[in-house]
This record gives structure tokens, C-alpha cells and sequence, in this order.
């Protein structure tokens, strides 16, 4: 809504005093940086069909470009594309190859840099190191754009949308692959990340740190190198995202490092090695979530406390929950277990036995990771119905006091 | 041979022992595949089935069918008949019983119900498993006397790769977890059939568990072109090896 009021006001404010200007191959003005030199505020340029090879176009006034037919910027490979600095600002409809990679600068296909009010939109991006690199910024909007890196090493390759030292931002329905980290956020605050569907990327689909109070909805988050890390952030909201198959030794459909105060809801986890991995986390309120065909299904260490782990569905995990130590300060009820075998007399929908979710061979597992071996072996599965029936290993205060007969309906 | 393997089989079915074995099968796998509401549960206990009855089964059954048709394989060995033809096609007819009580009885509920890579990996575990055990029975009849001796030596037998061997394998682990057992675990994992099969079939249904740190190993090993060589492989030599250490002894045995 933030950004369509502004988009409505500058469109108001503009068209009074605006002139267009034409940028083609055939027409007056050949070249993009001709073009931005002699336009004035408020000046829409529109850009024709075609490849322009300018080396790195500067952007420092209120314009709008606009793409007709998608042009091609090409980088050439050795330089930076385009940068903005600024307010008011609209680019559109742009097809950025080929930014060039230094191990010194962060060259990015379109760099942002102490701006207001932009609006980045319908764009694509192929081969840039970095794709959209925001710094210092506010009140920006990136949505719809489709961005592709080249799947080359993890120290090789920047981020698809790297935002640093920004607030109230809005990254909406952009599709990403094959870059470092899909979605990468630094000291970003009081932003929403929504629809958009990040795999393919070698190191994590989403990665965010120091950012506090945003929101991650309705994501997809795919095949990534190491899923989902979420370190150093408060009140951080993620509901109806989806995490499949992040799959890898060390890949996580979320990892939570430090987090406290947040709500992780509605989310579907599907395949991943890992669903959800905590640490050091605090106050977090993980509700009505699917956890389905998951190696493990949540690997809560010790070191966290006071989370809610309600009215979650856990469907054909290799493990449902596995933890590192005897201590659990964490509360667990009304879940649904596949692998729970109570009863309920009373049919009040819940099990009149209480269920304990870690069995004894997650922890020889936790332990000696070898022991992976003998999963689903005879033995195995006597040594857990011993324990079940005796707890020693396992922590007896881990238990679901009332866990579900039938799944959560969601 | 063929005509003594056929006898054989219709003497098998004449008992109806196979028939009862054939309806228990169907009736448990069709009875999980209905009481589950996904077919992967359903699957998880048709994998105790494959790793646990089958075996006992095929055993049990074996050694019981050696010493009841003694008398038969005493007159056959009368016979102008080579000793090593009269055992193989004893072991081909009770091996094709007991297969195909296997294909009606879980064969089917699976292509049924899910006709998937875990259920074909069941199915080939499934095989693997019958065929191996029927031929270390055959092993255990030869070489013991009487009936019971043998019916006990297959059951030990049994006893020791269900259960046993596995917790033998987790103290080894334990012992020595200071050192690296990659190797050593891949090594341990071919000495038991019924090991093999279940890593076969967990590779399919564990999927996601196998890609963390040290699983990724085992995956990339067992899930590769050569390690599905080096099962198949490892239980060929499981079947043809105690099956010609029995021919061996058969041969050169006072009957």
C-alpha cells in the first residue's frame, strides 16, 4: 500500500511538467548516458529494443526509465551496471547481463545506494555478480523481476538481492536462482519479503542478519545449498512459506541462530534434511506447520528456551525431533505425531498417553553419527520401545502432553 | 531337473503350508495399506515384514522341508541322477514356492497400492532376502543330521543377522567412534544380507535424513551406479555361496 500511494504521487506530481525522451538505435539520442545527462527531474526515458554497451550508467536524478521490448544493458563482464542514488525513482521492463566480478567491489547489475522511493520492477537479470545490491536505503519496492546467476562458486558469485542498512522495504514476487544467497539482508528492518521463490542458489535461498522486526510470507525456498538461516534478528515473522528439499549435509529448511520473540507459522516443510535447526533461540511461537517426509523434523539444542511448539502436523520424518542434551525448557502440546501409538478412551481428540518425541536412537544418532546405519534395523526399534517404556537417555521433561489422534486441521 | 523341480513344487503345495504363508502375506499387506491413511506407514511395516518374517520364514520352512522329503531325496539319489542336480532342483522348487507366496502376497498389495521406487526396492530387498535364506537352510540341513539340530542351527541363524549382528555393529560404532568408520561400516554392512536390503530400501524412503553429514557418504555410495552393483553383487554371492557349500557337502555326504 506504502509504495502504491507513493507510485501515485509521483505519477500526480510528474505528468504536469514531465517531457519523455526516446532512447533507440535509430532515433536522435543513441545513447542511455546522453540521455540521463540531459534529462530533467520528474523526465520518463524510454528505452528501445536493443544491446547498449556503456560501462557503468549513473542514475542521480527523479526519473523513470522505462524498457521497451526489454533492451539489453550488457556489463561487458567487467563493470557494474547501473547505479541509482537518489529519490523517486522507476526503472522497468530492462534486461541486465553480464555485470562484472571483482573480489575488491560488490559489482552488482543494479546498485542502490542512499535512495528513497524506488521502484524496481518487471526487470531481468542474467550473469550479474550481484543482481539488485541495495545500501542505505528506504521506502523501496522490488517486485516482479526475474533474476538468474550462473551457479559458480560460493566466494565467486554475490547474492541475488543483497539489501544492507535499509528499512521499510518491499522485495514482492521476484524469482531467483543460482547465486550465493538467493535473498541476503543486513541491518534491514521493518520490511516484507513475500512471493518469492528462491532455489537453485549455492548457499541459502533466504539469509538475514541483524534484521529485526520483518516478515517472510508466502515464500518458496527450494533446493538451496543450505536452505534458510536466520541468525541475530527479533520479532521476526515467517508465515506460509515453503521449504522443500534443501537437502545437504549441512542444509536446513530454516536455521535459527539467536532469534527470540518471533512467530514461524503455516509453513510447510517438505524433504529436507533438516526442517527446522535452533540455537540460541528464545520466545518463539512455532505453530500449525507441516513437517512432512523431513530427515529430521525440528533439532532443538539445549541452549534453547521458552519456545511453543503447537498444533504442528509431523507426517513420515526420519526423526520428528532430536536434541543434543538432557535439558528442554521448551513447551510442546497439541501436535500431531504419525509415529504416536496412544489411545483415547475420554474421545476428546487428544491422546490420553503422553507422547515423547525424541526416541533413543536420534540420540545415538545426536551422538555417533555413524549409527545412521542401522536405522529402521529390528534391534533399533527394540532398544527405542525399551526406552519408551524406561526413559533413561532420553530427556523425560520432552514430552507432548497432548498430542493430537488426528492431524491438525490447517 | 525341471521334472524334479516340479515334483518338488507340487509336493510344497500339497502341504498347503505355502498357501497359508501366501494368504498371512496378503492379508497383512493388504490390511496395512487399507488401515493407514498414507502409504508410507504402510510401507514401514512391510519393511519388518521383509527384514524379519522373511527370513524366518524361508528358514524355518526350508530346513522343515529337507528333513520331511529325505526319504524322496534318498530314493532320487538311487536314481541315475547326479547328487548336485537332485539339490539344486530341490532349492530351485522350494525357492520358486516361496517366491511366489512373496509376489501374490506383497507383490501385488504393492503395485496396488504403491507402485513407487521404495515399493520396487521392497520388492528387490523382498527377492534378495528369500532367495538368500533359502539357500543358507539348505546349508544348515545339509550339514546337520537330524531335525532338530538343523531346525535350531537355522534358527540361530536367524537370531544372529536380525538381531545380534545389528547390536554387534552399534558396539563397534561405540568402541570406537575416535576413529574414522566409513569404510569399515560399508565393509560390516555386506556381511549381513538382511542389513543390505534394509539400507536398499531405506536409500529410497530416508532420503532426505541420508543427505546429512555422514549419510551423504552412504548415499552417494549405495545410491550410485557401482553401489547398486555392489548389493546386487554381495547378495548374488549371499545366494550362490552357502548353496554351493551345501552341493559341496551333499555330494560327498553319507546319506
Amino acid at each position: 500500500m506504502k509504495c502504491l500511494i507513493s507510485i501515485v504521487l509521483f505519477f500526480a506530481l510528474n505528468t504536469s511538467f514531465a517531457s519523455t525522451i526516446i532512447v533507440g538505435k535509430d532515433k536522435v539520442i543513441t545513447s542511455l548516458k546522453q540521455a540521463i545527462k540531459i534529462a530533467k527531474t520528474g523526465d520518463t526515458i524510454l528505452l528501445n529494443a536493443g544491446t547498449y554497451k556503456e560501462g557503468n550508467i549513473i542514475v542521480d536524478k527523479s526519473i523513470h526509465l522505462i524498457g521497451v521490448n526489454t533492451p539489453i544493458l550488457d556489463g561487458e563482464s567487467k563493470n557494474e551496471i547501473l547505479t541509482l542514488t537518489g529519490k523517486n525513482i522507476f526503472i522497468s521492463g530492462i534486461h541486465f547481463a553480464n555485470a562484472g566480478y571483482s573480489s575488491m567491489n560488490d559489482f552488482a547489475g543494479l546498485k542502490i545506494i542512499d535512495a528513497t522511493n524506488i521502484l524496481i520492477e518487471k526487470n531481468i537479470f542474467s550473469n550479474t555478480s550481484f543482481a539488485i545490491h541495495i545500501a542505505n536505503s528506504m521506502h523501496c519496492t522490488i517486485r516482479n523481476n526475474s533474476i538468474k546467476g550462473t551457479n559458480k562458486s560460493e566466494h565467486s558469485s554475490g547474492n541475488g538481492i543483497h539489501l544492507w542498512k535499509c528499512s521499510r522495504m518491499l522485495i514482492e514476487n521476484n524469482m531467483l536462482q543460482g547465486h550465493r544467497d538467493g535473498i541476503y539482508l543486513e541491518f534491514v528492518s521493518h520490511s516484507t519479503i513475500r512471493k518469492n521463490w528462491s532455489e537453485k542458489n549455492i548457499r541459502y535461498g533466504l539469509h538475514f542478519m541483524f534484521s529485526s522486526d520483518n516478515s517472510y510470507l508466502s515464500n518458496t525456498f527450494r533446493n538451496n545449498g543450505a536452505g534458510v538461516a536466520v541468525m541475530y534478528s527479533k520479532k521476526v515473522i515467517m508465515l506460509n512459506n515453503h521449504f522443500e528439499q534443501n537437502w545437504g549435509a549441512s542444509a536446513y529448511g530454516i536455521l535459527l541462530k539467536d532469534i527470540t520473540d518471533s512467530r514461524i507459522q503455516y509453513n510447510t516443510f517438505f524433504k529436507n534434511t533438516i526442517a527446522i535447526h535452533m540455537e540460541g533461540s528464545s520466545r518463539i511461537q512455532i505453530e500449525k506447520n507441516i513437517f512432512k517426509e523431513n530427515g529430521w523434523g525440528i533439532k532443538v539444542q539445549s541452549s534453547c528456551d521458552e519456545n511453543n511448539f503447537r498444533f504442528n502436523n509431523f507426517y513420515g520424518n526420519s526423526f520428528d525431533l532430536a536434541t543434543n542434551g538432557s535439558m528442554m525448557l521448551n513447551y510442546f502440546s497439541s501436535n500431531y505425531w504419525d509415529k504416536y501409538e496412544g489411545y483415547d478412551i475420554n474421545k476428546d481428540g487428544t491422546g490420553d498417553i503422553p507422547y515423547h518425541p525424541v526416541s533413543m536412537y536420534s540420540m545415538i544418532v545426536e551422538q555417533n553419527p555413524h549409527a545412521l546405519l542401522l536405522m529402521r534395523s529390528f534391534t533399533i526399534s527394540l532398544l527405542d520401545k525399551a526406552e519408551k517404556a524406561i526413559p533413561g537417555l532420553t530427556p523425560a521433561n520432552l514430552v507432548d502432553n497432548q498430542p493430537m489422534m488426528k492431524p491438525n486441521k490447517l | 531337473m525341471l521334472k524334479l523341480s516340479r515334483y518338488v513344487l507340487y509336493d510344497i503345495l500339497r502341504s498347503k503350508i505355502v498357501i497359508a504363508y501366501t494368504i498371512f502375506l496378503f492379508v497383512v499387506s493388504l490390511s496395512m495399506f487399507q488401515m493407514e491413511d498414507n502409504s508410507s506407514k504402510a510401507m514401514l511395516s512391510l519393511l519388518n515384514i521383509v527384514l524379519i518374517v522373511l527370513p524366518l520364514v524361508s528358514l524355518v520352512f526350508t530346513t522343515i522341508h529337507y528333513y520331511n522329503s529325505y526319504e524322496f531325496i534318498e530314493l532320487m539319489s538311487s536314481q541315475p541322477m547326479s547328487r548336485t542336480r537332485i539339490l539344486l532342483s530341490e532349492y530351485a522348487g522350494v525357492a520358486i514356492s516361496l517366491l511366489s507366496a512373496f509376489f501374490i502376497g506383497v507383490g501385488i498389495p504393492v503395485l496396488l497400492f504403491a507402485p513407487n521406487e521404495i515399493g520396487f526396492a521392497l520388492l528387490f530387498s523382498g527377492v534378495s532376502l528369500t532367495l538368500v535364506f533359502t539357500s543358507i537352510a539348505f546349508y544348515a540341513a545339509v550339514v546337520a543330521r537330524d531335525k532338530a539340530r538343523g531346525i535350531g542351527f537355522a534358527l540361530l541363524l536367524w537370531f544372529y543377522f536380525a538381531l545380534i549382528y545389528d547390536s554387534l555393529v552399534l558396539l563397534i560404532l561405540f568402541s570406537f567412534s575416535d576413529y574414522p568408520l566409513e569404510k569399515i561400516t560399508l565393509l560390516l554392512s555386506a556381511l549381513n544380507p538382511i542389513d543390505l536390503g534394509r539400507i536398499f530400501i531405506m536409500l529410497k524412503m530416508d532420503i532426505s535424513a541420508l543427505m546429512g553429514y555422514t549419510g551423504a557418504l552412504y548415499k552417494d555410495f549405495f545410491g550410485s551406479g557401482t553401489g547398486i552393483l555392489f548389493t546386487t553383487g554381495i547378495m548374488l554371492l549371499w545366494i550362490i555361496l552357502p548353496l554351493w557349500l551345501a552341493v559341496r557337502k551333499f555330494r560327498k555326504k553319507d546319506l
